[in-house]
């Protein structure tokens, strides 16, 4: 059996994303990690840190994040991201270059 | 911040875990009785934990070729091969396991860790590309930390998430080499060995696949899912363990690649550690030979327990990996629970593993069986009452729940 082609997501994201599609994909990946301190996800949010999120479950959310935007982020650079702000960055500067 | 500040969230969960009154995660088993049982806290108890597939931890023919191994050529070869030299019996073990799988090379290590952790991360550098199951074991993880590749995840036995992370890969130039394994340590589930092969060549990506659970267990000789699945040829690398079906310690790899053996001068993880003791290499040699004679026979009496497990938990409601294989996954709430009916299992003279996150994919609490072909029926059906009686007790299991048979 040949596994089916996925070249439907490519179709769909044959333009890059905008910032704000981006961010608003992450913050609904990341709404269930909110905690009390943490209620709304903003660009300075630190992910390993201000939510409640471990480093599993964060490699999970990327996996789904790359099928959503049709990019692939290695995970040594998955390692290195601290914040909202510089997931969506990561997503951006590899869409661009697709 | 001092030293272990860091494992404070850690440090309070393993609190959890131990006010419990036991620690699974340091029990002492105060005498071994056989591949089924076991002294523990000054109880006999029936172990369904231990990954010794074919019991042959006390087959009296590998017991007597360590022992003979032991008085000819001692205790241990206190260095690496590579500084101290190998000894034939080193050297047969690799002629043996290369055989096994009808390939033209192979390298034995100290431990199957150190096989996945040596081979995958010396295989691919500095522009190459790793792609791992999101599932993989803590070696392939760990050899993810150690190459220079670029290492990219995907679905959990999902060809068609690793087709994308290999098409969006396009035309860089560099290797791929994909990692994939027989049966999943955790849930007991196997790769879809076939399809994932098809996409690697469509993308020409090499293959990796680790049988360290699927040894002896799957394909008509015991070689593994490579088999089982039909793809041995397409297979580039298989990994495999002694420290399960084989009774021992110890890892290896095999490859029909004909510069295979320069990983000898280049793979640290069998270069800086000392090889594995006459004792091992003869009981190993010994458990090849016993898989090759007696493999079907042994092979047939592990799939008939685990049909019996397996079915058995099914009819009582209980919640288990998606298919029939050596390791029996029993999902439970949460890692509470899984603790409180691995610790009344205990009581009740029964041991099994106990797996709770991060250990654990998606952070699913589970109780983790692991079947042996000389398990007795009677063993296995006291363990589906016990575990029922639990079951019932916690909540975990309805009543008078009965779900129809097993399968996927």
């Amino acid at each position: 059996m040949i596994v089916e082609n996925d070249g439907a997501a490519s179709v769909l994201l044959s333009r890059a994303p905008a910032r704000g599609e981006v961010m608003a994909e992450i913050v609904t990946q990341l709404a269930p990690f909110r905690t009390d301190d943490a209620q709304i996800i903003r660009g300075a949010t630190v992910i390993s840190k201000d939510l409640a999120i471990d480093s599993l479950a964060v490699m999970d959310m990327v996996m789904e994040l790359e099928d959503r935007f049709d990019v692939s982020i290695p995970m040594n650079t998955v390692a290195e991201i601290q914040t909202v702000d510089e997931l969506a960055d990561t997503i951006l500067t590899l869409a661009a270059r697709r | 911040m001092g030293l272990f500040d860091r494992h404070a969230g850690l440090l309070d969960a393993y609190r959890d875990v131990r006010t419990t009154g036991a620690d699974p995660f340091q029990i002492r088993m105060e005498r071994v009785l056989s591949p089924t049982e076991a002294i523990i806290n000054g109880k006999k108890c029936l172990t369904v934990g231990t990954n010794n597939y074919f019991g042959l931890t006390f087959d009296p023919s590998c017991m007597q070729a360590a022992i003979d191994a032991i008085n000819a050529e001692g205790t241990g070869t206190t260095g690496s091969r590579i500084a101290n030299g190998s000894y034939s019996e080193h050297v047969a073990l690799e002629h043996e396991i290369a055989d096994f799988y009808g390939k033209k090379h192979c390298m034995v290590f100290t431990t199957g860790y150190q096989a996945n952790l040596g081979v995958i991360s010396t295989l691919v550098g500095p522009e190459d590309f790793l792609l791992i199951d999101a599932d993989s074991h803590a070696s392939i993880y760990d050899a993810c930390k150690q190459t220079q590749a670029e290492v990219v995840r995907f679905k959990h036995n999902d060809p068609a998430s690793l087709e994308a992370r290999l098409r969006r890969l396009g035309d860089k130039p560099g290797n791929r080499l994909v990692v994939l394994e027989g049966i999943y340590s955790m849930l007991g589930d196997s790769a879809p060995l076939k399809e994932f092969i098809e996409v690697c060549k469509k993308y020409g990506a090499y293959v990796l696949v680790d049988e360290a659970h699927s040894l002896g267990a799957l394909g008509d000789h015991g070689r593994g899912l490579c088999e089982s699945a039909g793809v041995l040829d397409d297979c580039h690398f298989i990994v495999g363990t002694f420290s399960k079906t084989l009774g021992a310690i110890g890892g290896y790899c095999v490859s029909n690649d004909p510069d295979f053996d320069i990983l000898r001068v280049t793979t640290r993880a069998y270069m800086f550690t000392a090889s594995l003791p006459p004792s091992i290499v003869a009981s190993v040699r010994q458990a090849l030979r016993v898989v090759r004679s007696r493999g079907t026979e042994l092979r047939n009496q592990l799939w008939d327990n685990v049909h019996t497990l397996y079915d058995g938990l099914v009819a009582q409601g209980f919640k288990l990996g998606p298919e029939y294989g050596p390791v029996v996954g029993v999902h439970l709430p949460d890692r509470m629970t899984a603790i409180g009916f691995w610790r009344a299992m205990l009581d009740a003279g029964i041991y099994v593993n106990v797996a709770v996150p991060p250990a654990t994919p998606n952070g699913v609490s589970l109780l983790r069986c692991s079947l042996c072909a000389v398990h007795t029926k009677d063993q296995l059906q006291h363990m589906i009452e016990v575990m029922t009686g639990i079951g019932r007790q916690m909540g975990v299991i309805g009543p008078q729940l009965k779900v129809a048979g097993g399968g996927r």
